[in-house]
């Protein structure tokens, strides 16, 4: 058994703002983040997965599976765009919390259709906003 | 606790079987499959486990860890083609998968005896792709 970890990148702005929020209680609470005009961050995403080595091929994950998988699934979507604009944060604040719980869940519903044998499985994702700030759904309650 | 020493080495290799044919080679590896192989800056970080010690507080004198690996790792992965100068990947596929799987063999008996005991072998392909191996 290993553990395989493949990153992507996008770059994406978003705005943090809580419509259950005053305008007073939002900048209280998100500060710089809640500028109206929204903000970017280069992200990192580090896609985890457990294997089996196929002892035939040396491979625990086909990457390009797996990349054309994310391909399709996230960075499409999410590349070079407004994360609020997404149909997934119209209720949801796109924090990087709820960006990872986002791709945990996108991944995990197309998983089966990539990826039908029992190896390999989604641990889950890691997402770095930025250098100091990571968001990680792997062995985690989410 | 844990502790981690990190050491790179380049080498090239070429994800290719000879006893599959050039389409088949293609499909499960992609790019990697040239048989004429390509390069990358490998890096290994090494983890073991163990207590510090009472009276020097380190678990494991780090200048015999990065001798270990130099010797077992570095110096036999350095700058050479993996399938044609490296067994056993004359006979498996030097993957990043076995590449991990094989630096642990080189290591764990190093870690046998002794105050520290190998806990992970992870090993980047590049920045974009690591894999971690825990022995089982």
């Amino acid at each position: 058994m290993v553990k395989v970890t493949r990153q992507y990148r996008f770059s994406a702005s978003h705005r943090l703002h809580s419509p259950q929020l005053s305008e007073d209680e939002n900048w209280q609470v998100y500060g710089k983040c809640n500028n109206p005009y929204g903000h970017g961050h280069d992200y990192v995403v580090q896609v985890q997965v457990s294997g089996v080595v196929d002892e035939d091929s040396g491979l625990a994950l086909p990457v390009e599976a797996l990349d054309g998988m994310m391909e399709r699934l996230v960075l499409r979507d999410v590349s070079n765009g407004n994360l609020n604009d997404l149909p997934a944060f119209a209720e949801v604040v796109p924090t990087t919390e709820m960006l990872a719980i986002e791709v945990d869940r996108r991944l995990r519903a197309g998983w089966s259709a990539v990826f039908p044998e029992a190896w390999p499985q989604l641990d889950g994702v890691r997402i770095l906003e930025t250098k100091r700030n990571v968001f990680e759904t792997i062995g985690a309650r989410i | 606790m844990y502790i981690t020493r990190k050491a790179e080495f380049s080498a090239s290799h070429a994800c290719w079987r000879a006893d599959w044919t050039a389409d088949r080679n293609r499909e499960v590896y992609g790019v990697a499959s040239n048989p004429r192989g390509h390069g990358h800056n490998y890096l290994v970080e090494v983890t073991l486990e163990g207590d510090p010690d009472p009276v020097t507080g380190m678990i494991v004198d780090l200048k015999l860890v990065k001798d270990v690996i130099n010797q077992e790792v570095v110096e036999v992965y350095d700058h050479r083609f993996l399938n044609h100068e490296v067994p056993p990947f004359d006979q498996v596929v030097p993957t990043a998968e076995n590449i991990a799987r094989d630096i642990w063999k080189r290591l764990n008996g190093h870690f046998q005896e002794g105050p520290a005991r190998l806990k992970n072998v992870r090993l980047y392909e590049t920045d974009d792709l690591f894999v971690d191996y825990t022995g089982a």
